[in-house]
């Protein structure tokens, strides 16, 4: 297979060119210690502080206010652990949604073994956070919320500002897992009411292994990594450097594209939208129609099942993903699904295509094409869809 | 993840179909779970498979399995029929992952239970065959928690 179509950006992106090359040099020409005082360690030091300052101006933040973390899961754990710690006195209840990553959910169980008590606050049809299930869920030992800012499988975009004002008006800390949805969307941590919000450089064409975690100052939390006075002493451990240059360098560069790619992509999300939905019937569109991540679409197909429908796919050179048990490795399909209320045979049969700005008509109406054919082949092949149709008859 | 056997059968899956007035049809797995299979099986006088078709709803491995379920059935006395154990399908494939072994067991299992409902329909009693279970998961889930 010579040509590859890959929508799969939800998962990673390609590491954009000028990303790669701003990089380079902080491996074998600028590798001093940003901690050391001579000159290459010197050139290393400036470009951690630049990295930090591109990150923190794109927020609305002050620099001090950022810690790089070696990703999206670790800047999850690191919130919701020290803050659990910092404010265990305050109280041991905490609130996050049924569809956040498992970043934050297993870390939420974690905490739950440990004496904390979370609520697990429901979404609608749509996947949107119900906030009067929020404000309900409220008490006076409450005293984290953490919702995503956009649903990884589903694209659904949280009411954010709403939940950072709830939050603010009962003197709840707020965080925001905005793994998805930082470099796609403008955030404002002021605006939104944000006091932590996690991040990572892949899934903006940054490197792997990057991600920061965004501390509102005045916020107590504990260190996460004990150890040397990197990240202020709250996360020790020499800088990852050239990480922290490529995840500055793709912040700058999403920042610089945003308008741009989220135009392009969300004509594009639109059109496969439609085609998929005009030509492909018993099929249903996951998430909600406009307030979505521009470059997410997720389908379910009844009567198949999602992990034949990735490798035929896959045979096709489409990259894809499915929140089917198969490709989780366990009997249930995917938490996100059933949480906005489809049978498990439904979820089962779920596909998400995600965009990047490379992704071009041509991609989409070749992979429309390849998913009519292999849905029809395997429908044919299902008993259940067997069974569908003799019923209609 | 998957062997080349286990590709070949699953990209050009043999003897996928109905039979129509079949001696003998049986269905199991749920929905739920992800996996369907059902079997279709025509058994002559001499109790020859002389045909075997299938339908499955379910992963890549699912589809495989009951592909080579289908091949090594056909042909077979009912009898014969009996010792093709989700072993031998997985054998024939050259090897499942782990997590997908449940696959060859319900194909096991949908061969066994077209063959119940070709003794039923006959009113035979085939030696060694059981009742089978409609649910290969619930078993499953008892031996592992």
């Amino acid at each position: 297979m010579d040509r590859i179509i890959y929508l799969d950006n939800a998962a990673t992106t390609k590491t954009a060119p000028e990303v790669v090359e701003a990089m380079l040099p902080f491996f074998s020409e600028k590798y001093g210690n940003p901690s050391s005082v001579y000159g290459i360690a010197g050139d290393s030091k400036k470009a951690v502080t630049d990295a930090r300052e591109t990150i923190a101006k794109s927020l609305g933040a002050q620099t001090n206010e950022i810690y790089f973390t070696a990703g999206g899961s670790e800047a999850d754990n690191w919130a919701l652990i020290a803050a659990a710690e910092a404010y265990g006195e305050k109280g041991k209840h905490i609130i996050t949604s049924a569809i956040e990553h498992h970043a934050v959910l297993n870390t939420c169980e974690y905490l739950e073994k440990r004496g904390y008590e979370v609520t697990y606050v429901g979404v609608d049809e749509h996947g949107a956070l119900k906030l009067n299930e929020l404000r309900r869920a409220i008490r006076p030992d409450t005293i984290l919320i953490s919702v995503m800012f956009a649903n990884n499988e589903i694209g659904t975009l949280q009411p954010v500002k709403q939940i950072g004002e709830i939050a603010k008006e009962h003197g709840i800390l707020f965080h925001t897992d905005a793994v998805q949805a930082y470099g796609q969307l403008p955030i404002s941590v002021d605006e939104y009411h944000i006091d932590m919000l996690s991040a990572s450089g892949h899934k903006l064409n940054g490197p792997k292994g990057i991600g920061f975690l965004y501390i509102r100052k005045g916020v107590k939390i504990r260190s996460f990594v004990h150890g040397g006075q990197q990240e202020r002493g709250r996360r020790a451990g020499t800088e990852n450097v050239a990480g922290i240059v490529g995840l500055g360098k793709a912040v700058e560069r999403a920042y610089r594209i945003m308008k741009e790619k989220t135009e392009k992509e969300i004509q594009l999300r639109d059109y496969l939208i439609r085609r998929i939905m005009q030509e492909i019937s018993y099929t249903r569109l996951n998430g909600d129609a406009r307030n979505r991540l521009p470059n997410n679409a997720n389908f379910s197909f009844q009567f198949i099942e999602g992990e034949s429908l990735l490798i035929m796919l896959d045979m096709k050179g489409i990259c894809a993903s499915s929140g089917s048990a198969c490709t989780s490795g366990s009997l249930d399909p995917s938490h996100v699904l059933l949480a906005i209320g489809l049978p498990h045979e439904i979820a089962h049969g779920s596909l998400r295509l995600t965009l990047s700005d490379e992704t071009t008509k041509e991609d989409i109406d070749f992979t429309v094409d390849v998913i009519k054919e292999t849905v029809a082949k395997l429908r044919n092949m299902s008993p259940l869809y067997e069974d569908f149709i003799k019923s209609t008859r | 993840m998957y062997s080349e056997k286990v590709m070949d059968h699953f990209s050009n899956p043999r003897n996928v179909g109905e039979i129509e007035n079949a001696s003998g049809v049986g269905t199991v797995g749920n929905a739920k779970c992800g996996d369907i299979m059902r079997m279709y099986l025509d058994i002559d006088e001499d109790g020859v498979i002389k045909d075997c078709k299938f339908k499955t709803f379910g992963c890549g491995a699912a589809v495989a399995t009951s592909s080579m379920a289908t091949e090594l059935v056909r042909g077979k006395t009912v009898q014969e029929a009996l010792q093709v154990t989700n072993k031998a399908v997985m054998e024939a494939l050259d090897g499942l992952p782990p997590v997908k072994v449940h696959c060859s067991l319900l194909a096991e299992e949908a061969i066994h239970a077209a063959l119940w409902d070709y003794a039923e329909k006959n009113h035979i009693v085939i030696d060694g065959l059981e009742k089978p279970k409609s649910d290969i998961h619930e078993e499953e889930e008892d031996e592992e928690y």
